[in-house]
C-alpha cells in the first residue's frame, strides 16, 4: 500500500517537473495560441485607438489615448444596432427552424429503420457539403421568384436548410444513445410516445440541441454571401455585411469598424468555445472515429 | 453513428417510407427547397438565353458556355483556382499535423491554447479578413510597422495591390482560417488512438518519430482524408476572404473561378456566361462531394 502511495507521489512530481522538451512544448504551443489570437488583439487594440492615432507615424501596438468612447459612438456612426437586429432576428429564427425540422428526422432516422433511410442519410450528408456559395446564383434567382429579395424569410430559410445536416447527424447520435428499452418502460409505465420523447430522451439529447443551436445560431450569424447578395437595403442588412459599408472609398472609420466587428465576435467565440466538446463530432458527420 | 446502425438493426421490421415521411418530411422539404431547387435553377439557367436584366429566353444550348469560353480572363482565372485550391489545402494540412500533435499533449495551459486556436474558427471569415487588410495596410498596418523596427524591409510594401504579393497575402489568410477546423479535425483522430498502442511501441524501443510515422499517421488516415476533402470544398467555394480583402483585384488579378463567376453575375451583369461558370463549378463540387460520400462511408463500414 505504502509503495502503491510512493509510487503515485513519484508519478505526480515527475508530471510537475519541466523537462527541456515540455518547455519546448510549452513555449511552441503559447506562440502558436498567441498567432491565431493576434489579429483579434490588434482588432481591439485599434477599436480604442483615437482617429487620430491611426495614421500617426510610427504606428503604436496599443493606444497611447485611450479611447473607450469609441464603443458609444460607433452606434451613432453607423446603423449598427438596425444591423445587429437583423442578424439577431434571422440567426434566431434560423435556430428554432433548424430545431423544428431536425429533431424528429433525427429521433426518427436514430429508432427506425424504414425504405430510403440510407437515400436520406445521404442527402443530408450532400447538403452538408455544399455552401450556398456554390448554388449562390441559382438561390438568387429562386429568392427573387418567391419575392424574397431584401426580406428576412428567405435568409432564414436559406440558412436554416444549410445547417440542418449538421443538427441532424448530431441529434441522431445523441438519439441512438438513449436505449429504446427505457423508452419503452415508461410507456408500458402510461407514458404517451410524445411524453416519453419529451420527459425522457429530450433531456438526454440535450448537450446535443444546445451544440446545435449555437452552431446554427453561429454559423448563420457569419453567413456573408447570401446575406450580401439578397439584402440590398442598408438597415435590414445583417451585421456581417453591414461591417462593409464603415469601408468608405478613402478614410475608413477604422475604429468604430472595429469596435463593431468586437462586439459582433465576442459572443460567438465564447458559444463557440463553449460547444469545443461536440464540434468535431457534428461537422464531421460520425465518419471520424 | 454506428450505434444509429446498431440500434436501428435491433429492430428487424422495416417501415414504408410513407409511415417516415410525417418525421423526416420537413427535412426533405427543406432541402428541396434550399439546395435541389437552386441546383436544378442553376444547371437550367445556363443551358437559356438570358438577357442583362436577368429576363429569361428560350433554350440556348452551349451558347452561354461558349460565351464563357471565349472570355479571354478564363483560363489564367481557372489555372490560379487550381493554385489556391492546392496550395492552401496542402498548407493547411501540412501545418495542422504538428499543431494537432502538439495541443494532444499534456502541458499547464492546453485548454486555453485550444480556445485560442477556436477563435478564427468562431469569428466570422469577412471580418478576420478585414482585421488582416488593417494589418496589411501599406502606411498604417502592424506588418510593414514591425518589419521597418526589425529592419527586414526600408520601404513600406503594398502587400495587397502589389501584383506580387496579393495572392500570397489571400492564401495566406485563407490557411490562417482554415486550420483550426483542421487542427480539430486532427486532433479527434489522434485522441481516438488507444494510448497503450504508442506505450507498448515506446517500450519495444520505437523512437517517438517512428510511434507518430509507423502507427499514429497510418491512423490518423481517415480524419485526414475527411479534413482534406472538407478543406477542398470549403477552399474552393471560399468567397469572403478574396471579396473582403480584394474584390478579386487589381482587375481579374486575384479572383477565382467562384469569385469571378459571382462577378460576372452581380457587378457587370454579364448572366450568360456568369450562370455557365457556375454550373462547371458546381459541377467540380459535386465530384468532390461523390468522393466525400465514397470515403465516409468506407469509413463507416471500416468502423
Amino acid at each position: 500500500m505504502s509503495a502503491l502511495k510512493s509510487s503515485e507521489v513519484k508519478v505526480l512530481k515527475k508530471k510537475r517537473e519541466f523537462t527541456p522538451k515540455k518547455i519546448a512544448i510549452m513555449a511552441s504551443a503559447y506562440l502558436i495560441a498567441w498567432f491565431f489570437v493576434y489579429p483579434y488583439i490588434n482588432m481591439l487594440m485599434t477599436s480604442l485607438k483615437p482617429h487620430g492615432e491611426l495614421y500617426t507615424a510610427p504606428t503604436h501596438h496599443v493606444p497611447i489615448h485611450w479611447k473607450f468612447t469609441n464603443y458609444i459612438e460607433v452606434w451613432k456612426h453607423a446603423p449598427i444596432a438596425g444591423f445587429l437586429k437583423s442578424s439577431l432576428i434571422v440567426s434566431i429564427c434560423a435556430t428554432i427552424l433548424v430545431l423544428l425540422v431536425s429533431i424528429p428526422a433525427a429521433y426518427y432516422v436514430a429508432r427506425n429503420r424504414f425504405r430510403g433511410r440510407g437515400f436520406f442519410l445521404l442527402l443530408v450528408l450532400a447538403t452538408q457539403m455544399f455552401s450556398p456559395t456554390a448554388l449562390i446564383i441559382g438561390i438568387f434567382r429562386e429568392v427573387k421568384f418567391f419575392h424574397g429579395l431584401n426580406g428576412y424569410p428567405a435568409l432564414i430559410v436559406v440558412n436554416a436548410g444549410f445547417n440542418l445536416a449538421f443538427a441532424v447527424w448530431l441529434l441522431s447520435g445523441f438519439f441512438a444513445s438513449v436505449p429504446v428499452e427505457i423508452e419503452e418502460a415508461a410507456m408500458v409505465d402510461g407514458c404517451s410516445k410524445f411524453k416519453a420523447l419529451t420527459k425522457i430522451t429530450l433531456p438526454v439529447a440535450l448537450p446535443g440541441i444546445v451544440t446545435a443551436v449555437i452552431f446554427t445560431f453561429v454559423s448563420t450569424w457569419n453567413e456573408f454571401t447570401v446575406a450580401l447578395t439578397v439584402m440590398s437595403s442598408l438597415p435590414k442588412e445583417p451585421i456581417s455585411v453591414g461591417i462593409t459599408t464603415f469601408i468608405g472609398e478613402y478614410d475608413v472609420a477604422w475604429e468604430y469598424l472595429f469596435a463593431t466587428t468586437t462586439i459582433a465576435i465576442i459572443p460567438v467565440v465564447i458559444l463557440f468555445i463553449s460547444i469545443e466538446k461536440y464540434l468535431v463530432g457534428g461537422l464531421t458527420a460520425g465518419s471520424v472515429k | 453513428m454506428t450505434i444509429t446502425v446498431a440500434t436501428a438493426r435491433k429492430h428487424r421490421k422495416k417501415n414504408s417510407l410513407i409511415s417516415a415521411l410525417p418525421w423526416i418530411g420537413p427535412a426533405v422539404a427543406l432541402i428541396l427547397l434550399v439546395v435541389i431547387w437552386p441546383a436544378i435553377e442553376l444547371v437550367k439557367i445556363s443551358f437559356t438565353k438570358i438577357s442583362l436584366a436577368g429576363a429569361l429566353g428560350g433554350f440556348n444550348g452551349l451558347q452561354n458556355f461558349r460565351d464563357l469560353f471565349a472570355n479571354p480572363n478564363l483560363s489564367v482565372i481557372a489555372l490560379r483556382t487550381v493554385i489556391w485550391v492546392f496550395l492552401v489545402v496542402f498548407l493547411t494540412v501540412i501545418i495542422s499535423l504538428p499543431i494537432a500533435q502538439l495541443i494532444n499533449q499534456k502541458f499547464p495551459g492546453r485548454k486555453f491554447v485550444r480556445w485560442a486556436m477556436i477563435v478564427p474558427w468562431a469569428a466570422s471569415v469577412v471580418m478576420t479578413s478585414i482585421i488582416w487588410k488593417w494589418i496589411l495596410d501599406l502606411s498604417s498596418g502592424e506588418l510593414n510597422l514591425t518589419l521597418t523596427q526589425l529592419g527586414i524591409i526600408h520601404d513600406d510594401v503594398d502587400w495587397l495591390h502589389d501584383p506580387r504579393f496579393s495572392f500570397y497575402v489571400l492564401v495566406f489568410v485563407a490557411v490562417f482560417v482554415s486550420i483550426p477546423f483542421t487542427s480539430f479535425v486532427l486532433l479527434a483522430g489522434l485522441q481516438s488512438i488507444p494510448a497503450d498502442l504508442s506505450e507498448a511501441a515506446s517500450v519495444d524501443g520505437a523512437t517517438p518519430w517512428q510511434i507518430y510515422r509507423r502507427i499514429k499517421f497510418p491512423l490518423l488516415r481517415n480524419s485526414l482524408a475527411i479534413a482534406t476533402i472538407i478543406n477542398l470544398i470549403n477552399v474552393f467555394n471560399s468567397f469572403p476572404i478574396i471579396w473582403a480583402m480584394t474584390h478579386g483585384g487589381p482587375g481579374y488579378d486575384t479572383d477565382t473561378t467562384t469569385t469571378f463567376a459571382y462577378k460576372m453575375a452581380f457587378i457587370e451583369y454579364n448572366m450568360g456566361p456568369s450562370t455557365a461558370l457556375g454550373a462547371v463549378n458546381f459541377f467540380f463540387i459535386l465530384i468532390i462531394v461523390g468522393i466525400y460520400l465514397r470515403v465516409t462511408r468506407a469509413a463507416r463500414i471500416e468502423a
